[in-house]
């Protein structure tokens, strides 16, 4: 059912985006010595070298907390259970499982897709796709927490946590005005 | 608290290692591998990304975005901020940064929420790179219409609410 991409997504060390940024703060940072001199600088490398040291647990924390899920949750298993749950269950469950699998987008989107072959409705796919992208915890703890830091992480996704929910119903509602044509084979 | 969330993470760490174990010593071994590795190779990139937004942020003019996307910029801001977020390329290194160097230099939480949530939901160069190839073309366009708002709920969440 699901296509075979169970290895995981090996994230290469750098990148375009990551050369374009590193660009940019080279540039910044070169700025900053020349226009405020060295103490400036100083301070300024010295207070995000702490956040970034003060996260680093948690990122290998999530890491790990990802591998070994993926490991030990099979993803048949995953798209049974949202497949074959209907009404607002359904979209807690998906919610839910947005919130548990860890992985990128190449992994996140075949699972999705598997939903639908399993009987899923659209509604519950976009539920768990918005679930994955605004609370799931690998992205807030790999990505999010060492720019952000703590409180500001842990309030924004406490605030986030009805939008999956929501989304889905709202989902539901276009496709019930019939806007969209659901379709069960992608 | 930060104390706390170390804690708990260490712990959830050490329960699924724990049935990993239970399953077997390559089982676990495994885990630990691919984790390590993921995390070894996420450093540079997040590392680049901390760091940098620090310096972008410095040099950023301050009062032009205090004014364009400040604490008192309201729903205007939350706008901009959420076109922002669409409009943005690249990977989380790139959105991240963005976000962090705006709320380092005066932009207000509410408006980087909004900043955020859009990019996360529906960033334009993201859904055409990996969610129209992957998914069924339908169900790409209906969750990116039914996201339009949510940005604006965030926001609007995150005013009502409060900073901590």
């Amino acid at each position: 059912m699901i296509k075979p991409a169970p290895k995981r997504r090996r994230r290469r060390a750098f990148d375009w985006s990551t050369a374009a940024i590193a660009a940019i703060a080279l540039c910044a940072a070169a700025s900053v010595y020349w226009r405020d001199g060295r103490e400036h600088f100083l301070a300024i490398l010295g207070s995000d070298l702490t956040l970034f040291g003060e996260m680093l647990p948690k990122v290998l924390a999530g890491c790990l907390i990802g591998s070994f899920v993926t490991l030990l949750l099979p993803r048949e298993m995953v798209a049974h259970w949202v497949g074959h749950e209907s009404g607002f269950l359904g979209l807690l469950i998906a919610a839910l499982f947005g919130f548990i699998l860890p992985g990128g987008p190449i992994t996140i989107y075949p699972v999705a897709g598997a939903f639908l072959v399993m009987g899923a409705d659209a509604g519950a796919v976009v539920t768990f796709i918005v679930s994955w992208t605004l609370i799931g915890y690998t992205r807030a703890l790999v990505w999010e927490l060492p720019f952000f830091g703590s409180d500001f992480v842990l309030w924004r996704i406490i605030e986030a946590l009805p939008l999956p929910i929501l989304a889905g119903i709202l989902a539901r509602i276009v496709v019930k005005a019939g806007y969209f044509h659901e379709k069960t084979e992608p | 608290m930060i104390l706390a969330i170390n804690i708990l993470l260490w712990v959830v760490v050490a329960g699924l290692a724990l049935l990993a174990a239970m399953h077997g010593r390559i089982l676990l071994n495994e885990g630990l591998r691919e984790g390590s590795i993921e995390f070894i190779r996420l450093l540079p990139r997040i590392g680049v990304g901390v760091v940098g937004s620090g310096f972008i942020a410095d040099v950023l003019p301050n009062a032009l975005v205090a004014d364009w996307l400040g604490p008192d910029s309201g729903m205007t801001g939350v706008l901009i901020a959420t076109i922002g977020g669409a409009l943005t390329p690249g990977g989380p290194v790139v959105g991240f940064s963005i976000g962090a160097a705006a709320l380092k230099s005066g932009a207000g939480a509410p408006q980087v929420i909004a900043y955020s949530t859009a990019w996360a939901l529906y960033a334009v160069h993201r859904l055409v790179t990996w969610e129209v190839p992957m998914m069924p073309a339908h169900i790409v366009w209906l969750r990116a219409a039914v996201s339009l708002p949510l940005p604006f709920i965030a926001a609007a969440a995150a005013m009502l609410a409060g900073r901590p």
